[in-house]
């Protein structure tokens, strides 16, 4: 997912008796499917819990654009190129809408900025590997982001109102970004010997880190076992891997690629694939900062805030200059 | 770090002459690029034809905690919907 390893308040969950009569009004509305927002009463560690996890999703989208955004000046027609532009500007949006719901919980956009840059906040994992072809802005679009619509769509009815909100606006857009990524992936794959070769090493390298999106098992996890009676989380891990797994084989088997697993096979009483697990060292690796693109990432970003500080004062300077002049003529 | 931009409040009217819905939020130095933002994030697939822009400080709320007082009220004045009253069916649609 776009949140991993999210940690909550690592207290396990408390029952209704054990709670005060606020926390068990609102642990009722939780279960009752009815919606907290914003000015409503909510537990510190749900508040906490929530800005980590919103924060987390946005700097994701935000730093997601980079993979992507290295191809827009090569994608190899005008049409992809639209197309390519289109979908890192609806990844741009995401970002916002989930930024602007990270706010209502009190904290600023600009105060989560600083976290991203100083190593406080993380995004996803996989925005640490880098986009070495073109057939990687089609895998990034089918796997990458047909992951994140596995754990997208269960959370539009998230107990969390603006963030349910977000998940909505964010749901309608992402189902364009993952079919642009397959469609990518038919052409190559529907290519010259080449273009299959490129294609099946962008599955090679996209299939363990897409995997590892949904982070590790955490079946035993109090910090999970708290969000998900909360609503924060709506499935395990596992089994959103494993939905994620049985969607996409056979997508994979379309295009005639092979998924880079020999343990791969159809497990008829489970009613789903068994698989291989990603390599979890890898995954710790690249959150501690070790990916193959960590660096060039956070740079980029730190770049980007630092360079763009001086337009984000000039327009101000200039907003209330104007608004200045506007009250001196009254 | 310096100054933020002010928080705006986003309202789109939609094609089919309904009222401007809050749609979301946006960050901007004054009330035009308000628009001009919004315009590039919440009308990207045709949402809207009309944007309005509210700076967020400029709302005022009602309190979560007076919902009951405030909105219960309502609850017993079942005589203000149509469906409460019997209207023979000879006398034709009403």
């Amino acid at each position: 997912m776009y949140a991993q390893m999210v940690k909550s308040t690592g207290e396990g969950v408390k029952t209704l008796d054990e709670m005060a009569p606020e926390e068990r009004a609102f642990q009722e509305k939780v279960d009752q499917d009815i919606r907290i927002e914003p000015r409503d009463w909510m537990p510190e560690g749900y508040r906490k819990t929530l800005i980590r996890q919103i924060g987390q999703h946005a700097h994701s989208e935000i730093v997601g654009q980079l993979p992507e955004g290295n191809w827009i000046t090569r994608a190899p027609t005008l049409e992809r190129k639209m197309i390519l532009l289109a979908k890192v500007q609806d990844e741009a949006g995401h970002g916002l809408y989930l930024y602007s719901a990270a706010e209502t919980l009190g904290v600023s956009r600009d105060e989560m900025t600083e976290m991203l840059l100083s190593g406080k906040m993380k995004y996803s994992s996989i925005f640490n590997y880098p986009t070495l072809t073109w057939a990687d802005i089609g895998a990034v679009g089918w796997l990458v982001d047909g992951a994140a619509i596995m754990n997208q769509v269960p959370l539009q009815r998230t107990s969390y109102g603006p963030y349910s909100r977000a998940m909505v606006r964010i749901c309608k857009e992402e189902s364009f970004h993952q079919r642009q990524g397959y469609d990518i992936m038919m052409k190559m794959a529907q290519g010259s010997e080449a273009q299959k070769r490129m294609a099946q090493d962008a599955l090679n390298r996209f299939w363990y880190p897409s995997l590892m999106m949904f982070g590790p098992s955490d079946a035993n996890s109090v910090h999970s076992e708290q969000s998900l009676a909360w609503k924060i989380k709506i499935n395990t891990n596992d089994e959103l891997r494993q939905k994620f797994v049985d969607q996409t084989v056979p997508q994979a088997e379309y295009l005639g690629l092979s998924v880079p697993d020999d343990t791969l096979a159809w497990n008829e009483d489970k009613g789903g694939y068994d698989y291989s697990e990603p390599d979890w060292d890898e995954f710790f690796d690249v959150l501690k900062g070790a990916g193959p693109a960590n660096h060039d990432r956070l740079d980029a970003r730190k770049q980007a805030w630092d360079d763009g500080a001086w337009v984000r004062d000039g327009l101000l300077a200039h907003s209330e200059k104007k608004h200045g002049a506007k009250v001196a003529a009254e | 770090m310096s100054k933020e931009w002010p928080l705006w409040e986003i309202f789109i009217r939609g094609q089919h002459g309904l009222s401007h819905r809050h749609v979301g939020s946006l960050h901007a130095p004054d009330a035009e690029t308000a628009v001009k933002n919004a315009r590039d994030v919440y009308t990207r697939r045709s949402e809207g034809v009309s944007i309005w822009v509210v700076e967020a400080r400029h709302i005022t709320a009602t309190a979560p905690g007076d919902k009951g007082p405030i909105f219960e009220p309502s609850e017993s004045k079942v005589y203000r919907h149509p469906t409460f009253y019997d209207i023979p069916d000879d006398v034709g649609h009403m």
